[in-house]
């Protein structure tokens, strides 16, 4: 029972952690998008129906996931944060909103390049792409609610309720494609059954969807660092940090 | 009550409430939100008369035609169970191919030919090599080839039994 | 591999523009997320560094 769990909750003992961490996430990373970016455009074979236009699913895909569980996180630290009123939290949450911004934006724009050719429009207003714009409305509400109120707990308590309110979109992002008639096709990749891609196609999408968990981390850890001694920046760790 | 055990309480409760407004969006998104309706529903009546709406489903095989204007083309969109002629004049997008999916938007006229102001193509979820493509379809042929001749075969069995 | 050479490479079967600039952009904003981060942290520990000195908080 040496063990504590909470130990690492705490900001001064995760402040030094994440800075040990962050490396190996972004060597991880650019690794990853190395081995995924050569299998995408060497080994993968052109697509029957889309020729070579289909190679924007390496980055479509990793980047419309992480958008979707990104918010599940960041929504699920907003809430121990709320509930269990631990500092840290909080500040997880915070720092995951810009990268998971990030990554619907990522998943909008390169969505749109791929449905006018394949397609024949940049955007339709289909429950698929309504519903991940919506979730760019979200993550911009979180940073732009949080950034609105000056006490930081009482900005942390609103923009949970926020986050939480919100996680019901993720579930109607992933499942439109079912539940309505929509312009965008089915899940290529789904857990109930086998997956509908060519081998080496689907090996470059799991290396590039690897690649960017691991560049989510590592921005959402340096990200933490930075909120974390903005925020403690009267304790005495930060202080002796400081005099270092 | 703690004050940890009332916030929980706050949140499980607010939860609960948001998931009930989630139910009553999704119900009101699912009779409202329909992005095309396929040729059964048209024919049902079920898509709105009189102004715009999109319809979805299949080119039927062999019904792409150019009109003689040379801009405008026709075609059938088809669910299998019921079928509308499509007339679009402008350009085609790329994965357009007569047995793909399609989705088209435009006003249904008195005369039952859709009149599509845009036409989309809707591709599948499939993603293969060309070659790989060539052999799933040379499968399926074969299939249906054996099918038929399975049926041929019963047919001429059952012509036998007939003969006296 | 299916490219003769960089030309038909760049060209990704006529879908370059697409393709590219799905690419690009992408790896454009991640970049400037990283330097963002990096520069973010760097600046709040230099704003730490002059709060323990002066012990007030500009």
């Amino acid at each position: 029972m040496s063990f504590n769990w909470f130990r690492y909750s705490s900001p001064q003992t995760f402040y030094p952690l994440a800075g040990r961490l962050a490396p190996f996430f972004w060597i991880a990373a650019v690794a990853l998008t190395i081995a995924g970016l050569y299998i995408g455009f060497f080994v993968a074979p052109t697509d029957f129906q889309q020729g070579d236009s289909y190679r924007i699913i390496f980055i479509h895909v990793p980047a419309a996931w992480m958008s979707m569980f990104i918010y599940v996180v960041m929504a699920g630290w907003a809430a121990a944060g709320l509930i269990f009123n631990t500092r840290l939290s909080s500040m997880m949450a915070n720092a995951l909103a810009p990268t998971g911004a990030l990554m619907t934006a990522i998943a909008l724009w390169t969505g749109a390049l791929w449905g006018r050719p394949t397609w024949g429009t940049w955007w339709v207003w289909d429950a698929r792409l309504t519903s991940e714009l919506i979730l760019l409305f979200l993550y911009v509400g979180f940073m732009a609610l949080h950034a609105s109120i000056d006490d930081p707990r009482r900005a942390d308590k609103a923009a949970a309720i926020l986050a939480i309110v919100g996680v019901v979109n993720v579930p109607i992002i992933y499942f439109s494609v079912k539940w309505w008639n929509t312009l965008h096709q089915g899940s290529s990749v789904s857990i109930t059954r086998a997956p509908s891609m060519a081998s080496t196609m689907l090996l470059g999408m799991l290396v590039m969807v690897f690649a960017f968990w691991a560049y989510s981390i590592a921005t959402a850890l340096t990200r933490v660092r930075g909120i974390i001694l903005e925020r403690e920046r009267h304790a005495a760790w930060v202080a002796q940090l400081g005099t270092e | 009550m703690k004050p940890r055990h009332k916030r929980f309480a706050l949140v499980a409760g607010g939860v609960a409430a948001l998931c009930i407004a989630a139910a009553l969006i999704l119900n009101a998104f699912n009779s409202n939100l329909v992005f095309f309706y396929s040729p059964t529903q048209v024919a049902a009546h079920e898509a709105p008369a009189g102004r715009s709406f999109r319809i979805g489903g299949m080119v039927e095989s062999g019904s792409l035609q150019r009109q003689p204007d040379g801009v405008t083309v026709r075609f059938v969109v088809t669910d299998t169970a019921k079928s509308i002629p499509v007339l679009y004049e402008g350009i085609l997008p790329d994965l357009f191919k007569e047995g793909k999916g399609v989705v088209a938007e435009g006003k249904l006229e008195g005369d039952g030919v859709f009149r599509a102001s845009q036409v989309l193509a809707k591709h599948d979820e499939n993603y293969m090599p060309p070659e790989a493509a060539s052999a799933v379809e040379k499968a399926q042929k074969a299939e249906q080839e054996s099918q038929r001749t399975l049926v041929l075969d019963k047919s001429a069995a059952r012509g036998a039994e007939n003969k006296p | 591999m299916q490219w003769g050479s960089v030309g038909e490479f760049i060209a990704m079967g006529g879908y370059g523009r697409y393709v590219w600039g799905a690419f690009g952009v992408t790896f454009a904003l991640m970049a400037g997320e990283v330097v963002t981060v990096v520069k973010a942290h760097r600046a709040s520990l230099r704003r730490a560094r002059l709060f323990t000195k002066r012990g007030d908080d500009r």
